[in-house]
């Protein structure tokens, strides 16, 4: 069943066209791909499906709910549904890991403050940190500690989408392939579907169901990894030679 | 390994010899030399590579060029060389160039004027539409906010009201003290010529209640707040924790424009309060010794001629300032774009046009109220 389905998305800055007419399915369990040469616009789709950026015409549904011309009630019911990790973890600075975690939890919830603690015990250790590292600030930990605190964060809800934008750029190779297995692990355990953005062939291999590839602002080839080969799309041909 | 040129003019043969290594270091001292050579008779000209040892790619470009400058001077011009090396570089450097050259598109630069002038008077309109944009958020959130006591963020108020109130009080206090001290020993002087010594007291009792004493606050504030908002937000939104916070559904308007627009709005009357007293005290002190009037008789004077109204004029003046001193500010990190640079400007900008609309608005009141007849 689809989670997510993009259809005939336009995307223009000015006087730059991004996206002419993308279409892409995205199913309920599967960790999901979205791959292309640099500058042509995978983070921006990634942007317009939570709601950061406006498309220019076409519709994307997530969880059946349509993105254009959403009501605040519903695009707030969303965005509880989801978690996102940004690049660099993009962790609240004035806030310690712990605070950064509990956040949504203490904003939404009517939880007390010991239950709060527990859940964001369990999603330190979830994610692999230690907890000693939870009095922490963003400030004071490594890059790869960033971005475990931020999936950490984007966990705290248990949504059932998971967006990550490239989240093995900047880790060094072994931190990168425990990533990797920690979102294989999050997906098997949880149940989570997750969409990423990914530049690294590794983790591309290694995690991704199914793949969609932009290339010249339209999709170039969506399907599982194995039959890549067949796509005509140049890129296609030098990154997976 | 030091490199030479020499040259050998037989008849009209030029030969250049370059040897050693020609590197960019090189380069400018041979055009030096190669332009004192006259060319008048000469119509071939060979440039010799033979005992050159490295040739680096900017001495290709220089060596290409001249090359070309000098078939231009309609002189037959040859490079001689057999070295792999060099040739390959210069090889690489002509290849680049073809490659460049038919890359490049001449603009069309007349007529780029009205064009130009157009998209300035459309981006300024535009930001001018995105100002009114972030005002409209700002007033909808607030009347959001006071649906219900709920929705008040108490906590960010309070952390806001004791970063930009209670932490700002030296300085405010100090700096009107200042002013007050400096504007009595002025006017002392003068009024000491006329024997008008107790007519101090009206002066600073008026000028720093009504005028002074809101000014100076609101230009500390906007220095220290004002760009202190735009740094903070600015940096916030490069590192994308506006963009986290977004798809969290945690709203920047109420979780941070506005606790610091009513933060700022309930610190600056009381601000303005302190810069009252300070700048009175410091007037009073100038008065006692320069002038001889005593601190009773100061006070007595002041209940006397200063009316309540000068002081509750100052004081409404406040929350305006602080309005428009918050807003800007962060309507300024708002727009901060994804690069370092953008967080200096935005901050200048915003310091200055927030003391640049504080001006405006207190001569707005000026006017108001002088015709008001208040």
């Amino acid at each position: 069943m689809s989670i997510i389905s993009v259809r005939d998305i336009h995307t223009q800055f000015d006087e730059k066209i991004v996206h002419k007419g993308l279409n892409l399915d995205i199913n309920e369990g599967e960790i999901y791909g979205i791959l292309g040469p640099s500058g042509c616009g995978k983070t921006t789709l990634l942007r317009e499906m939570v709601l950061l950026q406006e498309f220019t015409h076409g519709n994307i549904t997530i969880l059946d709910k349509s993105l254009s011309n959403i009501s605040q009630v519903n695009a707030q019911s969303l965005r509880r549904d989801w978690g996102v990790l940004f690049q660099a973890g993009a962790l609240f600075s004035s806030l310690s890991i712990e605070e950064n975690i509990a956040l949504p939890l203490v904003e939404y919830t009517d939880l007390s403050l010991a239950m709060i603690n527990e859940i964001v015990k369990f999603k330190i250790n979830l994610v692999g940190l230690k907890s000693t590292d939870s009095k922490l600030y963003p400030s004071q930990i490594s890059g790869g500690m960033k971005k475990k605190a931020g999936l950490a964060r984007a966990l705290a809800m248990d949504p059932k989408l998971l967006f990550l934008d490239e989240p093995t750029s900047g880790l060094d190779p072994i931190s990168a392939r425990e990533f990797d297995a920690l979102i294989l692990k999050l997906r098997d355990m949880l149940g989570l579907t997750v969409v990423m953005v990914s530049h690294d062939l590794r983790s591309i291999y290694d995690t991704l169901d199914r793949v969609a590839i932009i290339d010249e602002m339209k999709i170039a080839y969506e399907g599982t990894l194995s039959d890549v080969a067949t796509s005509s799309s140049d890129f296609v041909k030098i990154f997976f030679k | 390994m030091a490199s030479n040129l020499t040259y050998n003019l037989q008849g009209d043969k030029l030969s250049i010899k370059f040897s050693g290594e020609l590197t960019l270091y090189t380069i400018t001292t041979f055009q030096k030399q190669l332009q004192t050579i006259s060319f008048k008779e000469v119509s071939l000209i060979a440039l010799d590579l033979h005992e050159l040892a490295y040739l680096d790619t900017a001495a290709a470009i220089f060596l290409i060029k001249l090359e070309e400058e000098y078939n231009t001077k309609s002189k037959k011009t040859r490079i001689l060389c057999f070295n792999e090396k060099v040739l390959s570089t210069l090889e690489l450097v002509k290849m680049q160039k073809t490659i460049t050259n038919s890359e490049i598109k001449i603009n069309d630069t007349k007529g780029l004027f009205l064009k130009s002038s157009i998209i300035k008077i459309n981006k300024f309109f535009y930001g001018f539409l995105l100002f009114m944009e972030f005002f409209g958020k700002v007033s909808m959130t607030q009347l959001d906010y006071l649906k219900s006591l709920n929705n008040i963020r108490y906590k960010e108020i309070a952390f806001e009201l004791n970063e930009s109130a209670i932490k700002a009080i030296g300085i405010v206090a100090l700096t009107s003290f200042l002013i007050g001290v400096v504007i009595a020993y002025q006017s002392a002087y003068q009024l000491k010529l006329y024997g008008a010594n107790i007519f101090i007291v009206d002066m600073l009792g008026i000028s720093i209640l009504r005028e002074l004493a809101p000014l100076i606050t609101a230009i500390v504030i906007a220095g220290r707040s004002g760009s202190a908002f735009t740094a903070q937000i600015g940096a916030m939104k490069i590192t994308q924790e506006l963009d986290a916070m977004k798809t969290m559904g945690f709203d920047p308007f109420t979780f941070l424009v506005i606790p610091r627009i009513i933060a700022l709005m309930i610190a600056m009357p009381l601000l303005i309060f302190i810069a009252d007293i300070m700048g009175i005290f410091g007037g009073m002190i100038v008065s006692h010794i320069d002038l001889g009037i005593s601190y009773e008789l100061f006070l007595d004077r002041f209940r006397e001629v200063v009316d309540v109204r000068h002081f509750f004029i100052g004081i409404i003046k406040g929350p305006f300032f602080a309005f428009l001193i918050a807003s800007i500010g962060i309507y300024r990190g708002l727009i901060v774009k994804n690069d370092t640079q953008s967080i200096g400007l935005n901050t200048t900008k915003s310091v200055v046009e927030s003391i640049f609309a504080v001006i405006v608005c207190d001569a707005l009141f000026s006017i108001a109220l002088t015709n008001l007849g208040i």
